[in-house]
């Protein structure tokens, strides 16, 4: 299943949720504002960083432009729109709302 | 593959309806049949024909009827319609107001059903 | 037929998708599908005991909710840690759900088509 996240980690707590309910491998899509979660050294880095050790974790890249985030914690996985296609190919998609 | 699409969302107020169509242009540039997009909750705004938003911004409700003229199915929640002030007269061409049964055939039917909300 | 799961996380009243959720379930229930609903984070407040809505105005469904089972939708899971971290215990769910923990949450999650967020 491809867990995708959309509201501001800062602000609400769908990560959290998502990562505490997602089975191990499962990947994670960051969407939207939930793409601010990203830059290191914030708040929710270790969130991330814990998550990481289970699930490829992924940003979308027009969203992660147009909110100016030009740097991430390591390991994160930057995809295109194409790119997200290509995980809703492979997983069964949810949206942690 | 057949995807079908729930947008949850209004136009404008929220990125919901901008990555939803990204998606579905992304997904048809693959090759994807799109199953049809339910529009459920304030997402049945999406495709309300008064919109009229200032000229240097997107037209949404244009932009989703020119997907409908493609031969995407766009429906609209009849109850989320009415409860709104939406009826057939005030959509979009392309689109057309529907029970939730359509939305439960699109799970039915889809390979795969992805939803744009907050 | 498709396996079909509600995931509520949203609290009730202070917005609609909890109540818009609810009438999708329950005209899902009249389609051949396999329901389940999980009530987690915020959304365990639309299972509480003594809702009243009536100074609100706004519509309660608390007197919706246990019709649920008669619309198909046989398992109802609501997450223990929600529950705990909200000061609420079982004794404040007003129907018959069954209180499970992430894992089992998780793990008939796997097993779902589809998966509906309100």
């Amino acid at each position: 299943m491809l867990h995708i996240v959309s509201r501001s980690p800062f602000s609400d707590d769908s990560l959290k949720s998502c990562v505490r309910i997602a089975k191990k491998d499962d990947p994670i899509l960051l969407t939207e504002d939930a793409v601010t979660g990203v830059m290191p050294g914030s708040a929710v880095a270790s969130l991330l960083q814990d998550a990481m050790k289970s699930h490829a974790v992924y940003a979308l890249s027009a969203d992660l432009k147009a909110r100016g985030v030009d740097r991430m914690l390591d390991g994160i996985k930057v995809v295109d729109y194409a790119g997200f296609v290509e995980l809703v190919e492979q997983h069964k998609p949810m949206t942690w709302l | 593959m057949k995807i079908g699409v729930l947008v949850q969302e209004g136009p404008y107020n929220h990125e919901a309806s901008d990555s939803a169509y990204k998606f579905i242009e992304a997904a048809m540039a693959k090759g994807h049949t799109i199953q049809g997009v339910f529009f459920y909750d304030d997402g049945v705004y999406n495709v309300a024909s008064k919109m009229e938003p200032p000229q240097d911004d997107r037209h949404i409700a244009k932009r989703w009827s020119e997907l409908g003229a493609k031969g995407v199915d766009l429906i609209v929640c009849v109850a989320a319609a009415k409860r709104r002030g939406i009826n057939p007269d005030l959509i979009m061409p392309n689109s057309r107001i529907s029970g939730l049964g359509q939305l439960s055939e699109m799970c039915t039917e889809a390979d795969r059903l992805i939803t744009f909300g907050d | 037929m498709a396996k079909i799961m509600f995931l509520n996380r949203k609290a009730p009243h202070g917005s609609i998708y909890a109540w818009e959720g609810l009438e999708v379930v329950l005209i899902f229930g009249a389609f051949d599908n396999e329901l389940a609903a999980v009530y987690m984070d915020d959304a365990v407040f639309s299972l509480k005991k003594g809702q009243d809505t009536s100074e609100l105005g706004i519509k309660g469904f608390i007197q919706t909710l246990p019709v649920l089972e008669d619309y198909g939708c046989e398992t109802i899971l609501v997450e223990k840690e929600s529950l705990d971290a909200r000061g609420m215990t079982a004794d404040d769910i007003a129907i018959p759900v069954q209180i499970v923990d992430a894992e089992a949450i998780a793990n008939l999650m796997a097993e779902q088509d589809v998966i509906l967020p309100f």
